[in-house]
């Protein structure tokens, strides 16, 4: 040890010396935190004896906390506690408190729900939610679609049907839009010639000749358009075939198309290519059936009809 | 104080510390990590779930590839707002096929984990290509060249074989088929035989159509043919909603 002075004695030392002359202060740790580490010890093992903890043979110890709840089939249970069990009393006490207006809902008739204010109230409040969660991904948060690709919700055309029962059946089922492809049917001026004579239904500047043996073609059993169009073109819902009379153009590219001659284009390119667009998916497996309710209301507030 | 002399012994006895601070570690990996590979309730007993087929396993690999678990999760916790805006509680046993696992907690997007049938074909392509023409407010970034790539099926059978070596019971032996006709039902089994690695893809592809386009088999075929498949494996209308409780 050189002469160089030992640390003061005043705070005790861990009584080693390195390289001569380094050591060490052992200073006690403050009270305060002594105890906490202390009372750590024992909320370990008081949590240990409420919530689930230790793995024991093939399972776990469970701990004294139990979750009561409801199942699905009707069954009380009482479990030890676990996120699972937690999860399944927030959904009881949740369904609970909507039960009242839920009951509603199912045991009323569509025209009863749109004369109580207080039951449509809940359904614009919870149906806005269900429609921005499942719906507004493809049919737009306003309902307003995009052109192109999914239809307007807000308007007065329905390819389906717009009525209470309609929409509901949309909705549990989804819909898939198909029209065939007509190049190996009919020659490529008979598809011009109907193209022209769709194009004139809703007004597009077209070529009258054209048009008039397209009336003919459009009628006849070798396009059989109106088959599925409708004999007076204006579509038929429960093919989900388009009204072709409104200018309401939702796949064809109709009003993309800067000049006539571009619609009547469009319009010859879906009779010859056909279309496989329109899926919409089924939600029947996903919502509950007051759920898909709701909805219905909801939609049909937003631009229903027949 | 005796505890100084310990103090001190441990610290002039590197092998001895080492060996302690080891121990000291490994409690919380032994307590937390290994008593579920013993415990019987870790993954629960569900029919349906089954491995990706080789077109839904390409597009897992381009998911990973494009690094869309970065934004998305696919785990939906316990939790009724979850349960109402995703559907029902993620299982174990519906990523125990998985290689690597795709749940996590950053969610930039929404949890992708019951995404399949939600949404078209159509949707998912558009909405891949052109995020903003679907969903206005969404951050996400543009994935145009997934419909012009060309999906890569050379390696198929390959990349089944380096997950069978994980684990994954992909059938390479007609004894090993044999076992996936028991487990997973005739339709299935043909599916996971590695030899028709190739030809499930370009039938898989073919049939769906995925994206939309006759004209070839894009990574796009193969991304939304993964995206549709996710979460529809088990049919949960067949359970109690209380069914799983036990497993935690």
């Amino acid at each position: 040890m050189s002469e160089q002075k030992l640390q003061s004695q005043t705070v005790q030392t861990t009584g080693h010396a390195w390289d001569g002359d380094l050591q060490e202060y052992n200073n006690p740790l403050p009270v305060w935190w002594v105890y906490t580490f202390y009372a750590t010890f024992i909320f370990a093992i008081v949590y240990w004896v409420i919530y689930p903890s230790w793995p024991f043979g093939k399972g776990w110890i469970g701990g004294l906390s139990d979750i009561s709840y409801v199942n699905s089939a009707g069954e009380t249970k009482t479990h030890s506690w676990n996120t699972r069990a937690l999860y399944l009393e927030d959904m009881n006490q949740a369904a609970a408190a909507q039960k009242p207006y839920f009951d509603k809902v199912q045991s009323m008739s569509y025209e009863q729900i749109s004369r109580d204010p207080e039951i449509t109230a809940f359904i614009l409040s919870s149906g806005k939610a269900l429609f921005a969660d499942n719906c507004a991904a493809c049919h737009q948060s306003g309902g307003q679609g995009v052109v192109g690709f999914f239809p307007n919700l807000t308007d007065d055309d329905w390819l389906y049907g717009g009525s209470y029962e309609k929409i509901h059946q949309t909705l549990v089922g989804g819909r898939r839009g198909y029209m065939p492809s007509f190049s190996e049917v009919l020659s490529a001026e008979q598809i011009g010639d109907l193209a022209n004579y769709v194009a004139g239904l809703s007004g597009i500047p077209h070529d009258a000749a054209k048009a008039k043996a397209g009336d003919v073609l459009f009628h006849s059993e070798t396009a059989a358009c109106y088959y599925c169009h409708g004999a007076d073109a204006k579509g038929r819902k429960e093919m989900g075939a388009p009204n072709l009379t409104d200018g309401i153009w939702l796949w064809a590219g109709v009003a993309a198309a800067p000049s006539s001659e571009g619609k009547v284009a469009a319009i010859r390119n879906v009779i010859s290519t056909g279309l496989a667009k329109g899926v919409m998916p089924a939600w029947g497996g996903r919502l509950s059936p007051e759920q898909i309710k709701v909805l219905t209301v909801y939609v049909h507030d937003l631009g229903g009809g027949l | 104080m005796n505890f100084n002399f310990k103090h001190e012994w441990i610290e002039t006895n590197i092998g001895l510390m080492a060996v302690l601070t080891m121990l000291a570690i490994s409690v919380g990996g032994l307590v937390e990590i290994a008593p579920l590979f013993f415990i019987d309730k870790t993954i629960e007993k569900v029919e349906g779930v089954r491995p990706y087929t080789p077109l839904e396993q390409r597009g897992r690999d381009i998911y990973v590839r494009e690094g869309c678990y970065l934004c998305h999760s696919q785990m939906i916790r316990p939790f009724r707002d979850e349960k109402l805006r995703y559907g029902h509680y993620s299982l174990a046993a519906e990523s125990q096929y998985d290689h690597p696992f795709q749940w996590g907690s950053k969610r930039t997007g929404p949890d992708l984990a019951r995404v399949g049938g939600k949404y078209s074909n159509e949707w998912q392509v558009q909405h891949l290509v052109a995020p903003r023409s679907m969903v206005p407010e969404s951050v996400m970034p543009n994935y145009p060249w997934l419909l012009s790539t060309p999906l890569d099926i050379s390696d198929a059978a390959d990349r089944m074989k380096a997950l069978r070596k994980v684990g994954v019971p992909y059938s390479l032996t007609q004894e090993e088929y044999k076992a996936n006709v028991v487990k997973f039902g005739e339709t299935v089994a043909p599916l996971l035989h590695i030899p028709d690695a190739q030809k499930n893809l370009l039938e898989q592809a073919n049939f769906g159509n995925y994206d939309g386009d006759r004209s070839g088999i894009s990574e796009m075929d193969a991304l939304v043919a993964y995206l549709q498949v996710l979460g529809t494996m088990i049919d949960f209308s067949k359970y109690n909603d209380d069914a799983f409780v036990d497993n935690r």
